[in-house]
């Protein structure tokens, strides 16, 4: 088999990216951009959206070809036409989306288009899922190769993408944003893989939005910023100065939570939610100017418990009040009425009509109270859209733009533009800055900001510690359905949410919400 | 069948040209590329008599096809409605004819039929959670069905006080066409102003968004479907008052026709887009092609391959059309 060659040089340089330029129609994605690639080195490539990460890995895969510049491939000038080209030269992408293919085996998958034959032609299972094995030692993924790739999670199918870029010999691994979709637990575990790699004499390009990965993980760092490379620094260099490179200015602080002075009257009251086996006994209130957070692992019942109390799903026991009024059951557009707006998770599958204009996005969930008589006040929908796009600072070229045009992060501010113009006073934000570049984030923070202070509240989902940490007033910790704890101040910190969210639940242990004022419910 | 029938329509270059107007200017390009192509090659097709008849064969095609607009615009089918129309003709013409109904009852009987065939396929479609493509297709059978029950087979003489809408107005305006006009007023109108037709586009563009925003998805489901029932109804009508009988027979596969001429008109199958004079140009384009292809002597058959070509290559002009401008 064609793995890794064991004995390259330290240091040795793999891959060198050269002064490359990249137009597309109206806009140069690439601007003389260099990039250098050592063996066993993992070098990130760091910058905000739209700085041109997307294009210049796609160059390397042969998706694009340069206009301009030159591609060295241990020394030697190369054309990556193809992505062929790009599997001969050993660079492999593992890019967002995989590509598996569902119905077929994990050994299917990484021999797919080059299955071992036995003389007649048929396809050798054996070879092939004694050479799959191996594969799957090496990057610890403990299944079987004849798994159909269907029942693996999310962060398995990545480790079988791995295991077929090793068993294309590639030297140069790019790992587009591999850490997004993943648990705490389950980035450790990629670590610990992406570091054997290293070892082994790999070169991997690793993008990642998340700062302190970089040191945890990286070696040098090459920061894009306007599809220009403008610094190749040390993965040591403090985050601050990281930023700072990449979006061209200081931001004094990454999370500017502006904390109001005193919360005022709860705006929702949550008592004894359940829902067996998602969720049991959740109960808090979110007042008036706060922003409360909501933090846990992946799958600690989180989103179910948003959705459910915006009545997207059902739930078995408890109640929700909104403003003293009793909320019914499964019913969102009681929630709505009631003053709540849900900015999902999946922002394009959940919140968006991609292909519709963004005057309608915006207006989709006042489309009833904008009905008189059967027909749809449209200009004033008009006039009441472009209003709260400018107040965003939605970056369009007009309101009939279609919302899949639009960066994350303008998408993110036409779902809560939505909400805004619906008349929500509580917003749940449900991971609200996933995939968004850092100004972006800075820009949904200050909206936070700007709402709580004008009197809404604001409950936040989100599995970015520093952001949930820095951004709540409270945050509330979830473990396996219930709420372990709460946690607000100088208690608040990454190791006390770390330790509620993994600390086993027992019977005995029910969080108390004694400490709100008022409660009825223990 | 001499070689003179068998000829297929067009030249080459003009096919070509065909494409290259739609290509830029969408089905309307096509449209008006498709009068020139059949004025050249005709010197009946372009006077005034021969354009209303145009009009008048495109009516019942259209008006079901509004109907469908709906429907697809939700990212949902409508299989049902050539039944539905045959169904409430038959109903119009079975209450006053044999029953003596009153005449305005029996329409308004015939109307309130096709609503409730719509209504029925929008139950099992929001409720009962079936495929749109089943449930109209369990509708398409139950619809001819009991058209056929209500007549005992056999066709039942129209009212003659509604032969008039299969009339012309002023000895030279086809009631037919009026009909036509007004009621792709009316789907416009739903489309671009009501709530009912913003939902549409918000159900077809992204089902969970829309439900997540508020949009009561169930509810309009049964709203849209039950005015695909209605325009079919009225579309029954017109075609029967025609053909002065409902036959139980009638409008065999104008669904196929009505779907053809929306997605002609640029709405996609998969929803969320759709425009009520894309629709009009859609079923105008069939109605063109067919008169067009009558007066050249092009047989039947050949007529079948032709339409399947157009609706071919109007789609596909119309998918390469909206990836260039992307």
């Amino acid at each position: 088999m064609t793995g890794v060659n064991d004995d390259v040089p330290e240091g040795r340089e793999l891959l060198r990216v050269e002064g490359v330029t990249k137009s597309f129609p109206g806009v140069r994605a690439l601007d003389g951009v260099s990039l250098r690639l050592r063996a066993g080195e993992v070098h990130v490539l760091l910058g905000e959206n739209g700085a041109g990460k997307s294009t210049l890995i796609k160059m390397l895969a042969g998706v694009h070809r340069p206009d301009a510049g030159r591609i060295l491939v241990a020394g030697r000038e190369v054309a990556v036409r193809s992505a062929q080209d790009a599997q001969r030269l050993g660079i492999a992408t593992i890019h967002q989306e995989f590509n598996l293919v569902p119905g077929l085996t994990v050994a299917e998958n990484i021999f797919l288009g080059r299955l071992p034959r036995t003389a007649l032609g048929l396809v050798d299972k054996r070879t092939m899922r004694a050479r799959a094995a191996e594969l799957l030692r090496r990057v610890g993924l403990n299944v079987s190769p004849a798994t159909p790739v269907a029942e693996l999670g999310i962060a398995r199918l990545q480790m079988v993408e791995i295991a077929k870029a090793l068993s294309l010999g590639a030297r140069v691994l790019i790992m587009d944003e591999p850490t997004a979709v993943l648990t705490s637990e389950e980035v450790s575990t990629l670590f610990g893989i992406v570091r054997e790699l290293r070892d082994s004499g790999v070169g991997i390009v690793f993008i990642t939005h998340h700062l302190e990965e970089i040191a945890a993980l990286g070696d040098r760092v090459t920061v894009l910023r306007d599809g220009r490379s403008v610094a190749e620094v040390p993965a040591g260099t403090d985050e601050d100065e990281l930023i700072r490179l990449m979006v061209g200015r200081d931001i004094a602080e990454q999370y500017p939570r502006e904390r109001s002075a005193a919360p005022g009257a709860p705006l929702l009251r949550v008592r004894g939610l359940t829902r067996e086996p998602a969720f049991r006994d959740v109960a808090f209130d979110v007042r008036a100017g706060e922003v409360v957070g909501l933090a846990g692992l992946v799958g600690a019942g989180r989103t179910e418990v948003a959705r459910a109390l915006f009545g997207v799903d059902r739930y078995d026991a408890g109640t929700v009040e909104a403003g003293g009024q009793p909320l019914a059951r499964g019913d969102v557009r009681a929630a709505m009425r009631a003053g709540l707006g849900l900015v999902p998770e999946d922002r394009k599958g959940q919140g968006l009509l991609l292909d519709a204009s963004l005057g309608d996005n915006l207006t989709l969930a006042r489309l009833e109270r904008d009905t008189r008589g059967g027909f749809v006040d449209r200009r004033g929908q008009r006039r009441e859209a472009a209003a709260v796009a400018e107040r965003l600072k939605v970056r369009m070229s007009g309101l009939e733009q279609s919302a899949r045009t639009l960066s994350g992060g303008n998408q993110q501010k036409i779902v809560i533009g939505k909400w805004l113009l619906a008349g929500a006073r509580l917003l749940i934000l449900d991971e609200p800055t996933r995939g968004i570049d850092v100004g972006a984030k800075v820009e949904i923070y200050r909206l936070v900001n700007e709402l709580t202070a004008a009197g809404h509240a604001v409950l936040m989902i989100s599995s970015d510690l520093p952001e949930v940490l820095g951004m709540s007033d409270r945050v509330l910790v979830m473990a396996q359905g219930r709420i372990a704890g709460e946690l607000a101040g100088e208690r608040a910190t990454q190791d006390a949410v770390m330790e509620l969210a993994l600390r086993p639940v027992n019977d005995g242990n029910t969080y108390e919400v004694s400490a709100m004022e008022g409660s009825d419910v223990g | 069948m001499s070689a003179e029938v068998l000829r297929a329509p067009g030249g080459g270059a003009l096919g070509q040209w065909f494409a290259r107007a739609v290509l830029r200017n969408g089905p309307l390009g096509g449209l008006i590329a498709l009068v020139v192509v059949m004025a050249v090659l005709s010197r009946d097709f372009l006077n005034g008599q021969n354009l209303l008849n145009v009009g008048v064969q495109a009516s019942v095609t259209a008006i079901l096809a509004f109907g469908v607009t709906f429907v697809i615009v939700s990212a949902g089918i409508d299989l049902s409605v050539g039944s539905v129309a045959a169904l409430s003709a038959t109903v119009v013409a079975w209450c006053a004819t044999k029953e003596g109904l009153p005449v305005w009852l029996s329409v308004l009987l015939g109307l309130a039929v096709g609503a409730a065939a719509g209504l029925v396929s929008g139950a099992l479609v929001a409720y009962g959670r079936l495929p749109a493509f089943i449930a109209t297709l369990a509708m398409l059978s139950v619809g001819r069905g009991l058209a056929l029950v209500i007549s005992g087979g056999s066709p039942i003489a129209f009212p003659s006080s509604l032969g008039g809408l299969g009339g012309t107005l002023g000895g030279w305006l086809p009631v037919p066409v009026l009909v036509l006009a007004a009621m792709g007023a009316v789907a416009a109108l739903i489309l671009a102003r009501t709530y009912t037709g913003r939902a549409m586009f918000a159900i077809g563009g992204n089902e969970e968004a829309a439900r997540l925003s508020g949009i009561d998805v169930r509810r309009r489901k049964l709203v849209i479907y039950a005015l695909s029932g209605l325009f079919a109804a009225v579309a029954g009508i017109v075609l029967a008052a025609r053909l002065t009988s409902a036959q139980p027979q009638a409008a065999v596969g104008y669904e196929l026709d009505a779907i053809a001429a929306v997605v002609i008109g640029g709405a996609s199958l998969s929803g969320g887009s759709g425009k009520a004079s894309g629709t009009l140009i859609g079923a105008l384009i069939l109605a063109v092609l067919r008169n067009g292809l009558n007066l050249l002597s092009v047989s039947a058959f050949w007529q079948q391959v032709a339409t399947g070509l157009v609706i071919a290559l109007a789609v596909l002009m119309d998918t390469l059309r909206r990836r260039s401008a992307r």
